[in-house]
């Protein structure tokens, strides 16, 4: 019995779980991130200071 | 330097409270969202890349330049897979309980958050070690499944973070929930030594593990240095998966405050 099948099952679903995880991730960043800097009013730069996101 | 500094404000107590107040202090430091966003911007690409590369690589190794097994033939390869997996949601529920001490002990704000972004990153790993376990059974015990002391207590695993999920989401009450679930989570903990001593407590049919820290590995190096890849690369990329889901949390609790402060000054002001 070939345990080809059996590889490349494993080996998909990690990709397709991997791609999963880190699309979903980064799109929820980006989401979260577009809509502070939405709502959060703009403040002046001073020395010291950095953006938060 | 932080360190150096809290000594230098805790001289006259004792030494014990001391130490604890250290402690205390060292885990509140990144409490401050602001705080905790800008060390998680910076850190978030040194997790990503180096998790993307050490995975491609120890992969791509170990399916086209590692030897078969002698006995399980190119099956082996799912070990690739299936060793970095389980071990990191065993790994991932041990970070899941100490976030839950983090929380019962010293009520750290963030520690309640990283729970629950661990949470389901957590069961999405155990259920592809499961998964791949089975994968690499069928061929080789001519089963997809057996009631084995290290499958049934990776099942459970799976179980608790399950519970895990759904306890943090069951309440009204969010703090409630996350208080319900962080108790789960430190009772659960009782599972993670039992799926490490399974294989030498019980006669089971997974075989015992290859890799110890007692003992030197008893397998090839030419299977260890892929193993060892794909290991940290998984591992890697877990951190920046929860890093960056952890980041969008904070983001949005901040979020729910604003709006929340928008609504009460319109109610203010009409």
């Amino acid at each position: 019995m070939t345990h080809l099948p059996f590889i490349i099952a494993s080996y998909g679903l990690f990709i397709a779980l991997a791609l999963y995880l880190s699309a979903g991730a980064a799109l929820r960043l980006r989401t979260a991130r577009l809509k502070l800097l939405s709502l959060e009013p703009a403040k002046p730069s001073s020395p010291g200071k950095k953006s938060v996101s | 330097m932080f360190l150096h500094s809290v000594c230098e404000t805790n001289k006259p107590l004792s030494a014990s409270h001391s130490s604890a107040s250290r402690l205390s202090s060292f885990f509140h430091r990144y409490a401050n969202p602001g705080r905790f966003l800008r060390l998680g911007k910076v850190l978030q690409p040194w997790l990503t890349w180096p998790a993307i590369a050490l995975t491609l690589t120890g992969l791509i190794w170990g399916l086209f330049f590692s030897p078969a097994d002698w006995q399980q033939g190119d099956s082996v390869r799912i070990m690739y897979i299936h060793v970095p997996t389980a071990i990191l949601a065993s790994a991932g529920y041990a970070a899941l309980a100490l976030c839950s001490v983090l929380s019962l002990v010293w009520r750290h704000p963030l520690a309640d958050l990283a729970a629950a972004e661990i949470g389901p990153v957590g069961a999405c790993i155990t259920a592809l070690c499961l998964a791949t376990g089975s994968l690499w059974g069928k061929p080789m015990w001519g089963a997809w499944w057996v009631w084995d002391a290290r499958l049934t207590s990776v099942l459970i695993l799976f179980f608790l973070y399950l519970g895990h999920i759904t306890l943090i989401r069951a309440f009204d009450d969010q703090q409630r929930g996350y208080r319900a679930a962080a108790i789960l989570a430190i009772a659960g903990a009782v599972d993670l030594p039992i799926i490490k001593f399974s294989v030498q407590w019980w006669n089971t049919l997974h075989q015992p593990d290859s890799i110890t820290l007692t003992s030197a590995p008893t397998m090839s190096g030419s299977m260890l240095w892929p193993l060892a890849l794909s290991m940290l690369g998984i591992s890697l990329g877990f951190a920046a998966i929860v890093l960056a889901r952890l980041r969008a949390s904070v983001m949005e609790s901040r979020i729910r405050s604003l709006l929340s402060n928008q609504r009460r000054h319109n109610g203010d002001l009409s």
